[in-house]
């Protein structure tokens, strides 16, 4: 738990040395960073105030453990204490007993109820439903239309207010469900238009839809990064409508999200879903410590490794492993090593994942590039030459570097990258397995 | 009803909305204290001001008490909004039409992450230049988002414009280019750049953005004229951000915050306007083709102080 917060707080704590419990007088300097870290996150000034008094009781009189220090433990209370606020029943979605399941998405204009939808989709699809999108905005120029293009894309059927032949959205809706039956679709989800919370007459548009629809789960969907007014919003659609669960989106960026506290404090409806990215499988369920520690400005290590753990190939780790303890990792494994890397997405992201080190990359340009280009120079050689690149002579290198559109430096810098490696592979060889595979980089433990 | 009215009334219910904050604030207040101060704080960080612009506007507010020797409340009203509005920043900007009337073609470049309203905006603009009489020429140059396109078809059909579009998925710079070689053969006065909304810590989009920038220049020197920053009026702190990767790879000459017909405030704009010196051009405040203003900094002080 290194972090900036945490080196804050540390310098707080250190002004009051000899301290053994924490108390009102040496936590008011840390509480001041603490709320300063929140409401820079976007969490709502009430909401920080409710929380800095909730966590402040349950630190107060807490002895200070040995193995830490006051200030490290103080942010974890804290931590801790924002886990239990976000998280809670994490309920799936709720299936209706006869199909077809009705989910209805709703929100502000522009926080990603179509591009969701379609994410809501996949995801269904993936769990063997069939559903059915239903484009129930009839404002927004050309809506229907977008949903119709992600709709075929996903090869998932969608009911548009063409073929609905009303511009009706209540009725677009209501119709659909039959359409799905007909259809022999299982789920149903309704993409209705975005609107403004303090819009009376679509807000009755929204209840008459309830009515008349009777959805088996309502989604808010809130974009990650908006600021104060996110109760506002929040607690009007929550009182109109009392939906089900919230999804945020727009998480792949850097906001801080602490929308998503605002949000559940006052709603104290769960996190079901978040979305961080354009495509159409990057929708993820919610966790509340990753989410936490994203509000503090702590990193998301947990979902590196997550992300590492889910794409690397574990057969193929093992079979690199192998070839580190009999020495005869080559070439061909180095590339095969940076396509791993690469299926972990961005360096940028990944990178931005890791505590301490997120804030510092932004003015860092990373070229992902970098990986393109050496896996080019690996398979411009032949494979005689990725077994033994000690017979790459000047002009084979000038051929390789031609060949992949690179320089000569640029191959010599990767052969001296790859020398290097082998020679750490050298000394892990002689390690006894266990060890080996702590510093493996993303061994199966 | 006129359609200043109708704007008008929009604008009072945001207003109305912050009215009460402040009025509730002073209420009982006789003396100018700490208790006071705090409530103020509340208003300006709860407007999205940010904990860093506040504490300078309140700052200032203090010196300004101690040295004017303030003592009545109902003063601080006015000491409050003329400390934001000194931070909102209009100076070194050419106002648009004397820009407009200096190149032909005028050429706008917009740009935003995801989902603030870009597309729209250009549909308002579009029919705000149309109406005073140009002729405009609309470019779909977001290729990634589906359906993009045929949203800015039906906005360019609303004020009766031409619209420059290719397939979903074709490269946005190539599309740019071909709208700018017929801008330039066939006489046209403005062209505004739609863009696909993208997360300025996406490299890769940020590098598309600088190419599309790059193909403009190309064809027109000293283009474009004007390239807007569209920023969502809900956006709280992380706009921050956005404006300065923006202002990295884009050259951002004005920001156009939009949403501003909920209860959200967009004082994250004085954060942006400090650091920057980015003027704020346009609000947005509704889904009609009218719903478009110019920004008037002191409407916009009052919407969050009154």
């Amino acid at each position: 738990m290194f972090n900036d917060l945490s080196l804050k707080i540390e310098g707080v704590f250190r002004k009051l040395s000899g301290r053994t419990s924490i108390n009102e007088k040496n936590i008011s300097d840390a509480l001041r960073e603490i709320r300063v870290a929140l409401l820079e996150a976007d969490v709502n000034f009430k909401v920080v105030k409710e929380f800095i008094d909730q966590a402040t009781t349950k630190a107060l009189g807490q002895d200070v453990l040995h193995s830490v220090s006051p200030g490290e433990q103080f942010v974890k209370i804290i931590h801790d204490e924002l886990v239990i606020m976000l998280g809670g029943e994490n309920a799936p979605i709720r299936h209706a007993g006869m199909p077809p399941t009705v989910i209805m998405i709703v929100g502000l204009q522009g926080s990603g109820k179509t591009t969701f939808s379609g994410k809501l989709a996949q995801y269904l699809i993936k769990r063997g439903k069939r559903p059915l999108l239903v484009a129930a905005d009839v404002y927004r120029p050309a809506a229907a239309e977008q949903l119709q293009v992600l709709g075929q894309s996903l090869d998932v059927l969608t009911f548009t207010p063409a073929e609905a032949k009303t511009n009706d959205p209540v009725k677009i809706c209501f119709d659909s469900i039959t359409y799905a039956r007909q259809h022999t679709k299982d789920v149903v989800i309704l993409d209705t238009a975005g609107r403004l919370h303090i819009d009376d007459a679509l807000m009755k548009e929204l209840e008459l839809i309830k009515l008349k629809s009777k959805p088996n789960e309502i989604l808010f969907v809130a974009d990650g990064m908006t600021g104060q007014d996110a109760v506002n919003t929040a607690k009007e659609f929550v009182s109109r409508l009392d939906f089900d669960g919230v999804v945020l989106t727009k998480l792949d960026g850097d906001t801080r999200g602490g929308a998503a506290l605002s949000i559940r404090s006052i709603t104290g409806k769960p996190i079901k879903f978040i979305s961080t990215g354009e495509k159409m499988d990057s929708m993820e369920e919610f966790h509340p410590e990753r989410m936490a520690s994203r509000i503090l400005g702590m990193g998301d290590i947990v979902s590196l490794v997550e992300k590492a753990q889910e794409t690397i190939d574990i057969e193929k780790a093992q079979q690199l492993e192998e070839k580190f303890r009999k020495n005869e990792f080559t070439l061909e494994d180095f590339a095969d090593q940076l396509k791993q890397i690469k299926k972990l997405g961005s360096l940028e992201s990944i990178l931005g994942m890791i505590p301490g080190i997120g804030n510092k990359i932004k003015n860092l340009n990373i070229d992902d590039k970098t990986l393109v280009r050496m896996e080019a120079i690996v398979s411009s050689m032949t494979p005689k030459e990725r077994v033994r690149p000690q017979i790459l002579d000047g002009r084979r290198r000038m051929r390789v570097a031609k060949g992949s559109g690179s320089s000569v430096q640029d191959v010599n810098r990767l052969l001296k990258q790859f020398v290097d490696m082998q020679k750490m592979m050298k000394k892990m060889g002689k390690m006894n397995p266990a060890d080996m595979m702590k510093m493996m980089p993303f061994g199966n433990r | 009803m006129s359609l200043v009215d109708i704007l008008k009334q929009r604008l009072a219910k945001t207003r109305n909305n912050i009215f009460g904050r402040l009025s509730a604030a002073l209420q009982g207040q006789t003396v100018i204290d700490e208790s006071l101060l705090e409530k103020i704080e509340e208003i300006l960080i709860t407007a999205d001001i940010g904990v860093m612009t506040s504490g300078k506007i309140l700052e200032k507010l203090r010196q300004r008490i101690k040295k004017e020797k303030i003592s009545d409340t109902k003063t601080i009203y006015t000491l409050l909004e003329d400390e934001i509005e000194k931070m909102i920043v209009m100076q070194n900007h050419v106002p648009m039409e004397t820009k407009l009337h200096q190149h032909k073609p005028f050429v706008m470049l917009i740009v935003g992450v995801n989902g603030t309203g870009k597309t729209t905006t250009i549909g308002k603009l579009a029919n705000r230049f149309a109406k005073a009489g140009s002729k405009v020429l609309l470019v779909a140059g977001d290729t990634f988002r589906a359906a993009a396109g045929g949203q800015l078809e039906i906005w360019a059909r609303r004020s009766a414009v031409e619209i420059v579009r290719q397939a979903e998925g074709a490269d946005p710079a190539s599309v740019v280019f071909d709208a700018l070689t017929s801008a330039k053969t066939r006489g046209y006065d403005v062209v505004l750049v739609d863009t696909a909304g993208r997360l300025h810590t996406k490299v890769n989009l940020m590098e598309e953005l600088k190419k599309i920038r790059r193909v403009i220049e190309k064809q027109i020197p000293d283009a474009p004229h004007e390239t807007l920053l569209v920023l969502d009026g809900t956006t709280g702190q992380n706009a921050i951000q956005q404006a300065k990767l923006f202002s990295q790879t884009a050259q951002i000459s004005g920001l156009v915050l939009t949403k501003l017909d909920g209860t959200a405030k967009g004082g994250v704009v004085l954060a942006i306007q400090q650091e920057l010196k980015i003027p704020v051009l346009f609000i947005g405040i509704g889904e009609g083709i009218d719903d478009l203003e110019e920004f008037n900094s002191h409407d916009f002080v009052k919407a969050i102080v009154e």
